[in-house]
């Protein structure tokens, strides 16, 4: 799917949506599309190989404020793509019929065009696949690879006309050491390096070496810990799930109530911000607003601003500022780093845990943002600033007000950029930008 | 209109020369309705459809899917699966198992009693804001909302050997939700949160009493946030089917995925604390756990006939009077584990290939009443409707919180804690099941969103299940 022919072909079923309509209809159509190559490993070998070729259209057909949203699949011919929005736009005019007036839908009716189409930088196919072969000869090497170009694309009946294309890949391997011990790497970008990829792989297989050593189990108490950018990523992961939610904080639903209500901060050192700028994700929303470049989020260990969408800045009167309905969170997630050299964590943390991800995160008690997980993959033990033992598996439970408040020692000056792997429906165009911590007396409990 | 077995047959006319080949199209028209704060939520529609073709050539395995499903796009996704085939021939994890037996002709769509246009949107509509307005019985009630979603799926699969399977279904996910505050914390009650799924129309929501659920709903999110804190302590555990599925799911479903023990998942959902050598001997749980994989049970959320490779699908006991019997693999696993398995070779949509799933896990009824149940209890707390679900990635450490718990003292259920959790190991948890309750007490539930799989998949899965009493369960309270 090349970008600029996706681009036209979206365009050109926008200009035929608008030609379908009657009397005072508009519309808004927002665009999905990517074609993926996929493979999975196991065992160093080829488990599921294929290609994902995938085009969804969202038109959103409104009357007044009476308004409703059909999905269709394209097919990329035009005359049955034509077919299909037309039969798309009848079904919803049955709709709006029966649709009651809504008091928060709001759209954006000043058009804002934009274009980005980024260069196709990737591997062949192929070329990617015996990469990640040759990398796991001699070892038990499992995981994934993905690659191609993703498009969005946004227009509505005021002219508006919103294009992007990234091409990116994501691979996300695991070598295994035995049981549960792995070291877990990740390359991913939107310009590929072979001699990057095996450089990044001959240093994940260097760390096999320490989980070779007899691992070590602890038992329920309070450790000091180093939390990697991977596992820190599960944190924020968590805090998104409604944190930053503007339906949330005015409902009181949200994890970070106690920050809301009650003016509980966090440490200083902690400023977390959505950057669209410097993401992967595209720079417009589903009603066609263009995203500010950054909004901060938690600021110097206060909360400062919500992610808004539309209706929810309608329903409670503030700006919008970029945020989907159906997704009031950061899709750039951006961290500020701190000051503590990644040279020195191991010093830093003295004796305790080396924890290199994090895992099945969830809250034990939502009012409270009290968070309990796995540790997973390479987790470390480390006595006197040196690693001693792989860490068998173990479970914390303690809250973000504790962790990232007055238990944090430090945030590395170092941050990873951290490209999500996700593929749930489609692939994930989102990302975080974050340091490392070092945090004391993190409550570990089975 | 263009129907799912038609565009299966303009595949097979341009389908390329190879050893093997499947096409799956699916198509799901869904709509959803709600009401959330008293405002209808925009009306959503959408006809999703696709195919999926694999092809197996030289020893190589390879699929392509493809919305595009003009003849030309159908060729190029042959063209795709073909490739990808031959640049994995000879590097594959294991040898493709190969296709035996008689071609299959299986052709049924599900009828519910009553079809979900049976009823206007407008009523339904104007059903479903009169249920939200009684969610909100007092000013403290910030947040509530109601919904329902229904899918009509259709799945048409041929193959090269011959093979014609086409299954329709209509699934229905009803949804309600109260938060009530008083501005320093809050508490949620809801109506299954996740876990309600069936196949059917709308007598589903008759049968699971939804249109009527509302004000129980809104009180007990009010009763929660006057509720002291779940205490803490080593006691006895009453769970009910809203928080069974769950623990079903995550410590007995996840780890018995054949997949999983070959090692697939290992770098996203995980590995499996079992191993293939456990399966005949293994004591899984009590002598009161019977386990079984069941795709016949009417309105379960992954009831079937083929699953997604073709395999005809059949109960089968997995645990046994307590005793591990077989995994959750598919053909292919099964092939590469020299095991037997199940057919639960299952995918998401027409754009992800198949892999092993869970489709339909029971726990089989006991004997016991609700009433026994509480009454051979003499300290303990009964939890309902699961909200927090976390456990490692060999399936074995977890840690779950419910929504609401029920003091049960001496043999009598007292006063209502809210955070209740509990932390234990599958590994010995199950061990500790002291009594199930019969089959009036049985609830089958599930879930739409077990994910797994990469590229990753959301699938739908039923669990249907008695409340359970497990012994010496480490339970916990919030803050």
């Amino acid at each position: 799917l090349i970008g600029s022919i996706m681009q036209d072909q979206f365009f050109t079923l926008a200009d035929i949506i608008g030609a379908r309509l009657k009397g005072d209809e508009g519309f808004l159509a927002s665009f999905s599309g990517e074609a993926s190559q996929f493979v999975r490993y196991n065992r160093s070998a080829v488990r599921q190989a294929g290609a994902v070729e995938q085009r969804y259209l969202t038109v959103e057909l409104f009357s007044g404020r009476r308004h409703a949203a059909q999905v269709v699949t394209l097919t990329g011919e035009q005359a049955d793509d034509t077919e299909r929005v037309t039969s798309a736009v009848t079904a919803l005019r049955d709709v709006l019929a029966d649709a009651p007036e809504d008091p928060l839908f709001l759209i954006n009716t000043a058009p804002q065009s934009t274009s980005r189409v980024l260069p196709d930088r990737l591997a062949k196919p192929e070329d990617m696949v015996d990469a990640v072969l040759r990398a796991g000869a001699g070892h038990d090497l499992v995981g994934f690879s993905a690659a191609g170009p993703i498009h969005r694309g946004f227009a509505n009946s005021f002219g508006q006309r919103n294009w992007d294309t990234a091409h990116a890949f994501n691979i996300d391997l695991c070598f295994y050491l035995q049981a549960d011990k792995a070291v877990k790497m990740d390359h991913a970008g939107t310009v590929w390096d072979g001699a990057a990829f095996a450089a990044k792989a001959a240093t994940a297989k260097a760390q096999l070496a320490a989980l070779a050593r007899p691992s070590k189990t602890i038992g329920p108490g309070a450790y000091r810990v180093y939390l990697a950018p991977a596992a820190m990523e599960e944190v924020m992961g968590m805090l998104s799930w409604g944190g930053f939610s503007l339906a949330e904080h005015r409902t009181a639903t949200t994890p970070l109530l106690k920050m809301v209500e009650q003016g509980v901060v966090l440490n200083r050192a902690v400023t977390i911000m959505e950057n669209s700028r410097d993401g992967l994700a595209p720079g417009f929303q589903n009603e066609g607003f263009v995203k500010p470049d950054t909004v901060t989020l938690i600021g110097d260990g206060v909360y400062k601003d919500c992610m808004a969408s539309p209706r929810s800045a309608a329903e409670f009167g503030v700006p919008q500022n970029g945020a989907d309905e159906n997704y009031e969170a950061p899709l750039s997630l951006d961290m500020r780093a701190g000051t503590l050299p990644q040279a020195d964590v191991l010093k830093t943390i003295g004796t305790g845990i080396f924890i290199g991800n994090l895992w099945y995160l969830n809250y034990s008690d939502r009012n409270a943002c009290r968070l309990t997980g796995m540790t997973r993959f390479a987790t470390f033990w480390v006595e006197s600033g040196e690693i001693v033992a792989p860490l068998n598996v173990m479970r914390f439970d303690d809250t973000v007000y504790r962790m990232l408040g007055d238990n944090l020692v430090g945030l590395t000056a170092e941050r990873d950029l951290r490209l999500a792997t996700d593929t749930y429906e489609a692939r994930s165009t989102r990302s975080m930008h974050l340091p490392g911590a070092v945090i004391d007396d993190v409550r570990m409990t089975l | 209109m263009t129907f799912p077995a038609d565009i299966t047959a303009r595949f097979s006319a341009v389908a390329p020369a190879c050893d093997f080949w499947s096409v799956r199209v699916m198509r799901s028209r869904a709509e959803s309705l709600g009401v959330t704060r008293g405002v209808a939520d925009p009306i959503g529609l959408s006809d999703d459809m696709g195919a999926m073709v694999t092809v197996h050539a030289g020893g190589g395995m390879g699929y392509a899917a493809t919305s595009d499903v003009t003849s030309a796009g159908l060729a190029r996704a042959g063209r795709d699966a073909l490739a990808w085939a031959q640049r994995s021939a000879g590097r594959m994890v294991a040898p493709l198992p190969v296709c035996t037996g008689a071609a299959v002709y299986h052709d049924h769509e599900d009828k519910p009693r009553t079809p979900w246009e049976a009823v206007t949107r407008k009523a339904k509509m104007e059903r479903l804001r009169d249920v939200a307005e009684r969610l909100k019985s007092n000013a403290r009630i910030a947040d509530w909302s109601t919904g329902v979603s229904f899918t009509d799926e259709e799945v048409v699969m041929v193959t090269s050997g011959g093979d014609f399977i086409r299954q329709r279904r209509g699934i229905v996910i009803p949804a309600l939700s109260a938060s009530a505050t008083d501005g320093r914390e809050t508490q949620t009650r809801t109506f299954g949160r996740g876990g309600v799924i069936r196949q059917g129309g709308l007598e589903v929501l008759d049968d699971l009493g939804f249109w009527t659920a509302g004000p129980r709903i809104g009180e007990e999110a009010l009763e929660l946030l006057a509720a002291p804190d779940c205490p803490s302590g080593t006691m006895d555990l009453l769970l009910a089917p809203d928080q069974m599925y769950i623990q079903i799911h995550e410590s007995i479903g996840h780890p018995l995925e054949l997949d999983r023990i070959l090692g697939d998942e290992r770098n996203y959902a995980g590995t499996s604390f079992v191993t293939l050598d456990m399966f005949g001997s293994y004591q899984y749980g009590s002598q009161l756990l019977n386990v079984t994989f069941d795709p016949g049970v009417t309105g379960e959320a992954a009831s079937y006939v083929f699953d997604d490779d073709g395999t005809r699908a059949e109960k089968q006991h997995l645990i046994r009077d307590g005793v591990l019997q077989r995994p959750l693999g598919g053909a292919f696993s099964q092939a590469r584990a020299n095991a037997p398995g199940v057919a639960n070779s299952r995918a998401c949509n027409w754009n992800r290939p198949a892999i092993d799933r869970m489709a339909n896990l029971n726990v089989e009824a006991g004997v016991s009443t609700f009433g026994d149940l509480i009454a051979q209890v003499e300290n303990g707390v009964l939890m309902e409707t699961n909200v927090s679900w976390s456990i490692d990635d060999s399936r074995n450490k977890f840690q779950f919180g419910c929504e609401r718990g029920r003091i049960i003292k001496n043999g009598t259920l007292g006063a209502v804690v809210k955070n209740p959790n509990y932390r234990g190991i599958s590994a010995t948890f199950w061990r500790n099941l002291k009594a199930l309750g019969n089959a009036a007490t049985v609830q089958v539930m599930g879930t739409p969103t077990c994910g797994k799989g990469e590229p990753n998949q959301a699938i739908r899965v039923g669990h249907a299940s008695p409340p359970g009493l497990f012994a010496a369960v480490q339970v916990f309270g919030g803050h």
